[in-house]
């Protein structure tokens, strides 16, 4: 009581002094964090700006752009004969790596919202397992289980996982119990009912040569596209995208509305072209082993740049998105602000489960098929571990879909690449668990400072 | 059905654009210096007072009348009466655990009252939600301020009522809104609209948050310690926004302890001491002492004509 009436009788003198001389610091701090896009007024401005906040643990993309280059550079000096930057390998590699990178997109999602889904390893499973056997023929007795289109499959088994993760979501945000251990469970359940399913026989075979519309699911990898194909959906790509990225940054700049430089975004579509390019060059050079040709862009690429387009416009054009991002940053905000948190968070682990029925119907088409060997806590890791190389952050709030697609390739440059050295699969376990660990640290490294400059909240 | 009502009213709210600027317009033309003078006791409240109730005085714009709340054995507020009226900021006193933020999540919509009834703009009304708050347009600019670290200016103030052309969002009107909002309140030290929350200083973040209060076309905007954790020049900035809400014609209430900033910005003063309104009245008259006697004790000796006219509206 006696306390009270000098708290209300304002701040004593020294407070105000303290507070006036820790202003300017706190400000210092902020600026540091700025990012650069919205300071620089040029390109040479903007690098600037760049290289402040690369400093300060928060750089964007690019340095994981560099490590992949790093790892490439390594492994072809390292790998016999040189054939890590062959074509052949490489195709193998987008492939290899577009499992890991759907799994992480998908993850983001979670991720964002400062949770984990430990399960989608198994759920993909799943998922590959459902389309897989919907497309077996199936010796008589005819059944409604067997020789299904290849389309209604892949459908089924994607809305029978984004079923699976509303469980995992109604289990998460009902029962109010932590992601962690509810997907930890579902990562054990799945991997029980994966066997249940996959049965006496232990596994089943996707191949090009039986009959029906396994064909198509196997062609999802091995299919590629017609190189005329290839080149004309690169160009419409640069094109929608360029271009609408042009018109958006001009017509912002004449509207005196933040925009980025004009140098930035012509580099950022020159870049986009470029790596266009590259990879269409590659996979259009011929990496057969016998006679025949093999040749074009397999269709998974297309695959993963769709599911990485489309979790980019949901994020970060949508609604949706916005509230994602905002649950993620603090989510007492959102709820106040009228978001629905609890069903931003349910439809996070629909989506993180869906895309992973995506991946594994890609696994299940990678590996012509599927066994009880199939290691889905490893691909969970790898999938964490791609989205927070990429750039995504455990605690949430910062994360974007591309950070999967970048994460995921340099995973599966890793994996492939210890995979060429003949590692055994012992090293390979020990090397992604550097590579999650130096990634992990990247990320706490990033928040601290981020932390720093976010003091002035008090 | 309810949440699908609440954002349709949300929608219509939005568009419309006029508003804000007419707002910016108004606040230009009336910022008028009778609200600037010091800390003094007496003359400058009643001053400012007879510029801006003039109509507002007759019928409060929200009226509480004998509305308790307890939560199982507590009784946190006790039968109490409140009246905000437009275009005057009232401020809300008490020691800690006076109810305060009882009485502040009350008119929020955030908890419901056992008891009391209010009224809005003399109509009987009942809040039931946040939504419902939002609709009659009532604000709340939080302590802790409820602004999202990872999205930037825009995004915070559009946060939950976000613009969008089929289904993609609209950023360039969204952020041209922002702009004006931010350009009416005269809030003009950040860098850029697009920079991340985490960048401000708490100053700037007490500004975006009552930018995104005030740009909702709402008459009641309720301030929870605004200046709490600022510094000097912070501070004055923060008061200085509260007299331009004044001015824009906006009912404000201002929940706070600090008595510099109380009998800088408010017209009127409302003292709650364990629950109950132990004193509201014309910040003239209270002074100094009298308001901390009411605050720690829940009466006054010092003031005789005060506390006749205890929880009587003025």
């Amino acid at each position: 009581m006696a306390g009270a009436g000098g708290a209300g009788s304002g701040r004593t003198p020294e407070d105000i002094a303290a507070q006036a001389e820790a202003a300017p610091d706190l400000t210092a701090a902020a600026v540091e964090v700025m990012p650069p896009e919205i300071m620089a007024q040029s390109l040479g401005q903007y690098l600037r700006a760049w290289f402040a906040r690369l400093k300060s643990g928060d750089a964007g993309l690019l340095p994981v752009v560099a490590a992949l280059v790093v790892v490439a550079i390594v492994f072809e000096i390292t790998s016999p004969n040189h054939r890590y930057l062959s074509p052949r390998n490489l195709v193998d590699l987008f492939s290899e790596s577009a499992v890991f990178s759907i799994l992480a997109v998908g993850e983001i999602f979670v991720l964002l919202l400062g949770e984990i889904d430990l399960s989608i390893g198994y759920v993909a499973a799943i998922g590959g397992i459902i389309a897989g056997l919907l497309v077996q023929p199936q010796a008589p007795p005819s059944d409604y289980m067997h020789n299904w289109p290849w389309v209604g499959a892949v459908v089924v088994a994607v809305l029978v996982c984004a079923a699976i993760g509303s469980v995992h979501g109604f289990i998460i945000t009902r029962l109010k119990l932590p992601s962690f251990v509810v997907t930890l469970a579902g990562q054990m359940f799945w991997f029980g009912v994966m066997i249940i399913i996959l049965g006496q026989a232990g596994g089943f075979d996707v191949s090009p040569s039986s009959p029906g519309n396994q064909r198509e699911i196997y062609g999802i990898v091995y299919r590629y596209l017609d190189v005329w194909l290839a080149w004309v959906g690169l160009a419409v790509i640069v094109l929608l995208i360029g271009g609408s990225m042009w018109m958006r940054d001009a017509a912002r700049r004449r509207s005196g509305l933040v925009a980025p430089p004009v140098g930035l975004t012509i580099a950022k579509i020159a870049f986009l072209a470029i790596a266009g390019i590259v990879i269409v060059v590659i996979c259009n050079i011929d990496r057969s082993l016998g006679t025949l040709p093999v040749i074009g862009v397999p269709w998974v690429v297309p695959l993963v740049l769709a599911v990485v387009g489309g979790a980019t416009i949901l994020l970060e054009r949508t609604q949706f998105g916005r509230h994602m991002y905002a649950v993620g940053g603090n989510p007492e905000a959102a709820r106040r602000a009228g978001v629905g948190v609890t069903s931003i968070r349910m439809w996070a682990f629909v989506i993180s489960a869906a895309l992973a029925g995506v991946a594994g119907i890609v696994a299940v088409s990678y590996q012509g098929g599927i066994t009880t060997n199939f290691n889905g806590g490893q691909e969970v890791l790898y999938a964490v571990a791609a989205a927070v190389i990429g750039g995504t952050s455990l605690m949430g709030g910062r994360g974007r879909a591309i950070h999967g697609l970048i994460g995921g390739l340099t995973i599966g440059a890793i994996y492939n690449g210890l995979y060429l050295l003949s590692f055994q699969v012992q090293y390979e376990y020990i090397a992604t668990a550097l590579v999650l660990l130096a990634a992990v640290s990247v990320d706490a490294l990033a928040r601290r400072s981020a932390t720093s400059g976010g003091v002035a909240r008090v | 059905m309810r949440p699908g009502e609440g954002r349709s009213q949300a929608d219509r709210r939005v568009r419309n654009p006029g508003l804000t600027l007419a707002r910016a317009q108004m606040g230009v033309k009336s910022m008028s210096l009778t609200h600037m003078d010091g800390p003094t006791d007496g003359g400058p409240a009643a001053g400012g007072q007879a510029l801006a109730t003039g109509p507002a005085a007759a019928e409060p714009l929200l009226r509480l009348k004998g509305v308790s709340k307890h939560f199982g054995a507590v009784q946190a507020l006790f039968e109490v009466d409140l009246d905000l009226p437009a275009g005057q900021v009232t401020a809300l006193c008490g020691d800690n655990g006076a109810g305060k933020s009882v009485l502040t999540k009350c008119i929020a919509g955030i908890h419901q009252p056992d008891a009391g009834q209010m009224f809005w703009q003399g109509q009987p009304i009942h809040i039931r939600s946040p939504k419902d708050s939002a609709a009659l347009g009532i604000e709340t600019v939080y302590q802790d301020l409820a602004l999202a670290d990872n999205l930037d200016i825009v995004q915070n103030m559009f946060l939950g009522r976000e613009r969008q052309r089929r289904f993609i969002l609209d950023e360039d009107s969204m952020e041209r809104a922002a702009a004006e909002t931010l350009a009416s309140l005269h809030v003009t030290t950040v860098r850029s609209i697009r920079q991340p929350v985490a960048t401000l200083s708490g100053g700037q973040r007490q500004a975006v948050a009552v930018a995104k209060a005030v740009m909702w076309n709402s008459k009641l905007v309720l301030l929870d310690e605004p200046t709490a954790a600022l510094g000097v020049a912070q501070t004055k900035m923060v008061l200085d926004l509260v007299r331009r809400l004044k001015s824009h014609g906006l009912a404000v209430m201002v929940i706070s302890h600090n008595l510099n900033d109380i009998f800088e910005v408010a017209d009127r003063i409302a003292i709650m001491h364990l629950g109950r309104m132990v004193a509201q009245d014309r910040a003239s008259a209270f002074d100094r002492q009298s308001a901390v006697d009411y605050m720690t004790t829940g009466g006054s000796s010092r003031e005789v004509a005060a506390s006749a006219s205890t929880t009587r509206r003025d």
